[in-house]
């Protein structure tokens, strides 16, 4: 009886049941693996901040928190516009040509406006909060140092405009986030066109 | 009716309940074949403890979790709050929570003592390589464990650690930022990552635990227990064919395991009750401080256990390059059983050379 095996069709309905169910259990997975993805509340949460820039005084930096991130707007004067020029030799992307920016904050002061600089306040290494160290070459940054951010975490730096000083761990500039003038007094960051 | 009563009787006579259920689940043959007729070699040493100590704080752990879990929140506004609700309010809280604490850095001590013991005695090679395997996917898992379990406080330290490790993912080409996007559930670490870090430390993680320390054990005793000398005990039998310098795992090493567990809860004790923050070692001073998703704080650096593979990520300049030899320096040793091709097993029979790479492996380790 054993001899009327027929072998082939044995072996197809083997292969057949084990890839219906492998496909079916990979089809299965997808409602899972995609659950993970932020949820709609958490996009939601990630709309446009409005941020009134009208109490900052010269020199002076705000924090907003948007998608859970730290942005920075920092009202720089024009002292510490000069100052940008002066650190240029120390950086390693000046130009912002490897850096994550919009194209119209593609430039030096890497902003719309140049006395208003709006950067994402995060390492661009492993993601800690760089502090801002405005002094000009402190003991303890050395004499390239004219104004910017520290990061305490692994030591990188970056200056008054964002961009990362060459022999540190973070590779590229801090992200410019899309953000655009409301008016005078007021930015919005997440969105870069729209009615005011 | 009559006929139910006649089989009681019976079975009470001809060996009562452990008949009845040896007659339905092998109860008998397994104690006999995992403890009391399993038979390791007599002249295992004091390194020999830390793979039933690793199961010790297992279970430990295991045991604190539960009780922790009653009172903790996984939520961002509450988390913070509910664990110094622990420390304060509930009654023996703060004790159930410092041996958890504890209990992490523990696992880690015996477990990296118990990983130690293999490369001196070469307890990775032929026919264990699949027993080392098991075990280093169960580091992998502890691994995974711990740094789970740290983002729960929701300190500052537990905050600012989750996002260095989760954005070292980012350092992946093309896929990077979609796969932190990914993991946390949002575009920061956020309330939702946290819900997920604790479904995956308080369920998913442990059960896979507790299944691979299973196969892990049923693995050891096939091939059986390596020794000091490296020599294969089977070998040599007597005419019951039990090996003749083998002793029944119970009770001759099970009384002499007690002994190290007794030691091990009094230093481990001494530490729950004097030192539990282990001078910021066990628990570092910025988790004291809840998150704060705008600020890092000035020091940053990870719990003890993670030291040598975050040193690895600071040493090199380039961030792809440094995540990339922080995961070779955890998933090389898996290799082990086929790079070490001597066919020698102790170290007490081998040249200085295993005995130098093995030490500069502990200062690299250490320091």
């Amino acid at each position: 009886m054993t001899d009327d095996v027929d072998r082939s069709r044995r072996h197809f309905l083997t292969v057949a049941t084990a890839v219906t169910g492998g496909v079916g259990a990979a089809i299965a997975a997808v409602p899972f693996l995609v659950s993970l993805r932020p949820s709609a509340r958490a996009q939601a949460l990630g709309a446009p901040v409005e941020i009134d820039i009208s109490p900052l005084e010269p020199g002076e930096m705000v924090r907003v928190e948007w998608r859970g991130k730290p942005v920075w707007v920092l009202r720089r004067t024009d002292d510490m516009l000069a100052r940008l020029e002066k650190v240029e030799q120390f950086l390693a992307d000046p130009d912002s040509s490897e850096s994550q920016q919009p194209e119209y904050a593609k430039n030096e002061a890497r902003a719309r406006k140049p006395h208003y600089l709006v950067v994402i306040g995060q390492c661009t290494h492993l993601g800690c909060a760089p502090i801002k160290r405005f002094d000009v070459q402190p003991a303890d940054l050395g004499k390239d140092w004219y104004g910017g951010f520290y990061c305490p975490c692994h030591g990188s730096k970056f200056d008054l405009s964002g961009r990362v000083y060459s022999g540190v761990p973070a590779p590229t500039n801090l992200p410019v986030p899309p953000y655009r003038f409301v008016n005078d007094d007021v930015i919005l960051v997440g969105e870069e066109t729209g009615a005011a | 009716m009559a006929r139910t009563e006649v089989e009681v009787s019976e079975a009470t006579r001809s060996g009562g309940v452990m008949k009845w259920i040896n007659d339905r689940f092998p109860l008998d043959s397994m104690l006999k074949e995992h403890v009391t007729e399993y038979y390791a070699s007599k002249n295992l040493n004091w390194w020999y403890v830390f793979g039933v100590l690793s199961m010790v704080v297992l279970v430990l752990q295991i045991v604190t979790g539960i009780f922790l879990t009653m009172n903790y929140k996984p939520s961002a506004a509450d988390a913070f709050g509910s664990v110094e609700y622990i420390m304060r309010d509930v009654d023996w809280g703060w004790l159930i929570r410092y041996m958890h604490s504890t209990g992490a850095s523990a696992f880690f001590i015996v477990v990296y003592l118990h990983m130690f013991r293999a490369l001196l005695y070469g307890s990775y090679k032929k026919p264990r390589e699949f027993l080392w395997l098991t075990g280093m996917v169960i580091f992998l898992c502890l691994m995974g464990e711990a740094f789970f379990g740290y983002l729960l406080p929701w300190g500052q330290m537990s905050y600012w650690g989750a996002q260095v490790i989760v954005s070292l993912f980012g350092a992946i080409p093309g896929i990077g930022e979609t796969l932190t996007e990914w993991i946390r559930g949002d575009y920061s670490i956020s309330d939702i990552t946290l819900n997920r870090f604790f479904a995956m430390h308080v369920i998913a993680l442990p059960l896979v635990l507790v299944m691979l320390v299973a196969v892990h054990i049923l693995a050891l005793h096939h091939v059986g227990s390596n020794n000091p000398d490296g020599v294969n005990i089977k070998e040599k039998k007597d005419e019951d064919g039990i090996p003749i310098d083998g002793v029944a795992f119970h009770p001759y090493h099970t009384s002499k395991d007690l002994v190290a567990i007794i030691v091990f809860f009094m230093i481990f004790s001494a530490i729950v009750f004097f030192a539990p923050e282990m001078g910021g070692y066990f628990l570092e001073h910025a988790n004291f401080d809840p998150a704060d998703p705008l600020v890092t704080p000035e020091h940053i650096a990870p719990v003890w256990y993670f030291t040598p593979f975050y040193a690895i990520l600071r040493a090199v300049p380039d961030k792809l390059l440094g995540v990339l030899l922080m995961g070779a320096a955890v998933l090389l040793p898996m290799f082990l059983p086929w790079l070490d091709r001597c066919r020698v097993k102790s170290i007490r029979y081998r040249g200085w050379i295993y005995k130098a790479a093995l030490a500069s492996f502990v200062v690299s380790f250490i320091d």
